[in-house]
């Protein structure tokens, strides 16, 4: 989808990216994971031409980016930021046409997708259809600015440290959600972040910057369990690993299916780590697990938090 | 503790508007135009059933110790108004009485009382608008519906036997001509100034280098007093006339139009460059970031984000400059350029005080109108934004 092949920026005399080379694949969500300076901004905005490459190329679907007008990439490609720069004088409905407008869809379809936009977000059409971007929340602009990101259809998504302004409630709900329309709609996603839980919560793969190179690339368990540099470990946090480890994984792969346990049961698609901190709150070493649905599903022992049985 | 005036605005103005009905003459009656009057007070005025008009101003004066309810400013605002309007009926009445028996040259003049009185009992209508809490909108259109009675006992003649309006009878033609003038130079200067203001503002927005040394360079000319620039710009005017001649055959000379309009446009560069930069300058660069980052061109920027931001400030701006362009066209009277202001000096030449009135109410009638009116329009598109 996009391709970065031995990609160099410098500002000035200082070297953004140093020899960059990232590979995104069609339904990747890669996130862009590195302390301020490694360069992960500068990587994203020159997918999009915000900022041009000095040195090296940047293919999309097959093409310099150099060949395509840049309004065009961008109109292909969405686009949100972390202070969302919503239209203030524009209702909802109208910031999120933005890009439909300009690629001159009917209205008919514009008006339905803004519909469908808004209920993928979680904001009730009618009420917030016409509301102007300062009679909402931060969470609810961040909702709208992602909505318009997504408008146009774009094939690829990208997001610069959209959710860094939130807090940490409304974070964890927004990045929930956009895990869910990753899933839903295969969307390519490319987004960058300082958050490391953020990276791990969401990637298909999480690409480890520092001083304008890749340091480690990988899925969020190659990261943690193979760190390539003791950078890597230090960066990912070294005490907290495991505990990361366990984030990764939900109950439902561990639960003993024949056995059954006493006490409030707790709902399998928890993460391993939560299921740790409830075994550690209610001082017990088995938990009676449910399904989706309610249903008894099984018991996890809290050694199998330490191991999986196979 | 519960305070026995309630609201002390309209005590003050109460107790002003008292001393002034009491102290000073409320119209003056002179042999003829030229000479000062003899004061007579608003006491002598109130014959027969006139005495009803002391009705809203008692209610003005029970209103600062009612509680502070909005039927209270309610009641005031509508006294205020109504006494307004009887304090400009109740002058026209008695010039009228006066001019039957007194000697056909002679002039009933506004007195000190009647002015003081007409600034109080406005500004205690104003004070209970405001204190109604009605939208700036809604008070706009309360005060039209208060100047609206006036304008009719003038339309009705009700008025004629003023000084002020006998003026106005002896010099209509010149009078209209005046205003026309005057509304042209306004009118003439507003144009050079947005083509040059408004992409000059935008030029210096992206350039943060120039911007201060064009700001000096305006800011200066804004310190020039107005009569002095006007004088400056004869002699080089009539030099450039001079030697090309066709700019002569344009009207082009060293006094008259060319230098007036010349000088209100220099002296009303500041407030819309000022106001163009500001405008753009509120437009915040997440915005832009976001708009760039979507595909949208630099014309559809400017157009589709930056202007609609920036237009409430660039529409004040031209709020500020038509106003300031109002007055100042006044003192281009001086050099030729004609207007109300020529009506103005024929006055104070003459020391016909009345005449000096006619030339400079309808001045400050139309800057108080301009104003509100753009305000009203800064006032819509706001709503629409925020």
């Amino acid at each position: 989808m996009i391709e970065l092949q031995h990609v160099s920026k410098a500002f000035g005399a200082t070297k953004a990216i140093e020899d960059l080379s990232l590979t995104v694949q069609q339904g990747e969500f890669i996130v862009l994971i590195g302390s301020s300076g490694s360069g992960k901004s500068t990587a994203l905005k020159m997918m999009n031409r915000l900022l041009e490459h000095d040195s090296g190329r940047i293919l999309f679907a097959g093409d310099e980016i150099r060949t395509f007008r840049p309004e065009d990439i961008r109109r292909r490609m969405g686009y949100a930021i972390q202070s969302i720069g919503l239209f203030p004088h524009w209702t909802v409905e109208q910031n999120i046409a933005t890009v439909p407008e300009l690629l001159k869809w009917p209205g008919a379809r514009i008006r339905a997708r803004v519909t469908e936009l808004l209920e993928l977000l979680d904001l009730e059409p009618e009420l917030y259809r016409n509301r102007y971007p300062h009679q909402l929340s931060g969470g609810q602009q961040q909702r709208v600015g992602v909505a318009r990101a997504l408008a146009g259809d774009p094939e690829v998504l990208l997001m610069d440290e959209p959710f860094g302004a939130l807090d940490s409630l409304t974070r964890v709900a927004l990045q929930n959600e956009l895990a869910r329309i990753h899933r839903a709609s295969g969307k390519t996603i490319v987004l960058v972040t300082h958050d490391i839980d953020e990276a791990l919560r969401l990637a298909t793969r999480v690409v480890l910057l520092d001083l304008g190179r890749v340091v480690q690339s990988g899925t969020p368990m190659q990261i943690l369990a193979q760190p390539a540099s003791e950078f890597v470990t230090d960066f990912m946090g070294r005490s907290e690993v495991g505990i990361k480890l366990l984030g990764l994984e939900t109950v439902a792969g561990r639960v003993r299916r024949n056995e059954s346990a006493e006490g409030t049961p707790v709902a399998e698609n928890l993460t391993l780590r939560e299921a740790l901190s409830v075994f550690l709150a209610r001082q017990v070493d088995r938990l009676a697990i449910v399904d989706g649905a309610g249903r008894p599903a099984g018991c996890l022992h809290f050694s199998d938090l330490v191991k999986s049985r196979e | 503790m519960p305070r026995l005036i309630t609201n002390r605005v309209l005590g003050v103005l109460v107790v002003i508007g008292s001393s002034a009905a009491l102290g000073l003459a409320y119209l003056s009656l002179a042999p003829n135009r030229l000479v000062l009057g003899t004061g007579i007070p608003l006491a002598d005025l109130l014959h027969e059933w006139r005495k009803l008009i002391l009705l809203p101003a008692l209610l003005l004066c029970c209103g600062m110790f009612m509680p502070p309810t909005r039927r209270t400013h309610a009641a005031v605002a509508v006294a205020a108004s109504l006494l307004l309007v009887a304090l400009v009926w109740l002058a026209g009445d008695a010039a009228t009485r006066l001019s039957k028996v007194a000697p056909s040259i002679s002039r009933v003049s506004l007195g000190g009382g009647f002015w003081v009185l007409l600034a109080v009992t406005w500004l205690a209508a104003v004070d209970a608008l405001q204190r109604l809490g009605l939208s700036a909108a809604w008070r706009t259109v309360a005060a039209a519906a208060v100047i609206a009675p006036v304008m009719v006992l003038v339309a009705l003649g009700e008025l004629n036997q003023l000084s002020l309006l006998k003026e106005y009878a002896n010099r209509q033609d010149v009078f209209h001509g005046a205003l026309l003038r005057h509304l042209q130079i306004v009118g003439a200067t507003l144009v050079p100034t947005l083509v040059i203001g408004v992409p000059l503002g935008l030029a210096l927005f992206r350039s943060e280098r120039v911007a201060p040394a064009v700001f000096a360079v305006l800011n200066v000319i804004q310190t020039v007093p107005s009569i002095a620039l006007f004088g400056l710009l004869i002699a080089p005017l009539a030099l450039l006339a001079a030697t090309l001649p066709w700019l002569g055959e344009l009207g082009v000379s060293g006094i008259g139009l060319a230098p007036a309009i010349i000088a209100l446009t220099l002296y009303s560069l500041l407030p819309i460059v000022r106001s163009t930069v500001a405008g753009l300058g509120q437009v915040p660069r997440p915005v832009i970031e976001a708009a760039v980052g979507m595909g949208l061109t630099p014309r559809q920027i400017f157009w589709k984000v930056q202007t609609p931001i920036a237009l409430p400030l660039l529409l004040s701006g031209i709020r500020v400059t038509t106003v300031q362009a109002i007055g100042l066209t006044v003192v281009a009277a001086l050099i030729g350029a004609g207007g109300l202001g020529s009506i103005m000096f024929q006055g104070l030449l003459s020391s016909a005080l009345d005449l000096v009135l006619l030339g400079v109410l309808p001045v400050v009638a139309l800057a108080v109108t301009v104003d509100a009116a753009f305000r009203f329009l800064t006032l819509l598109l706001d709503r629409s934004q925020r």
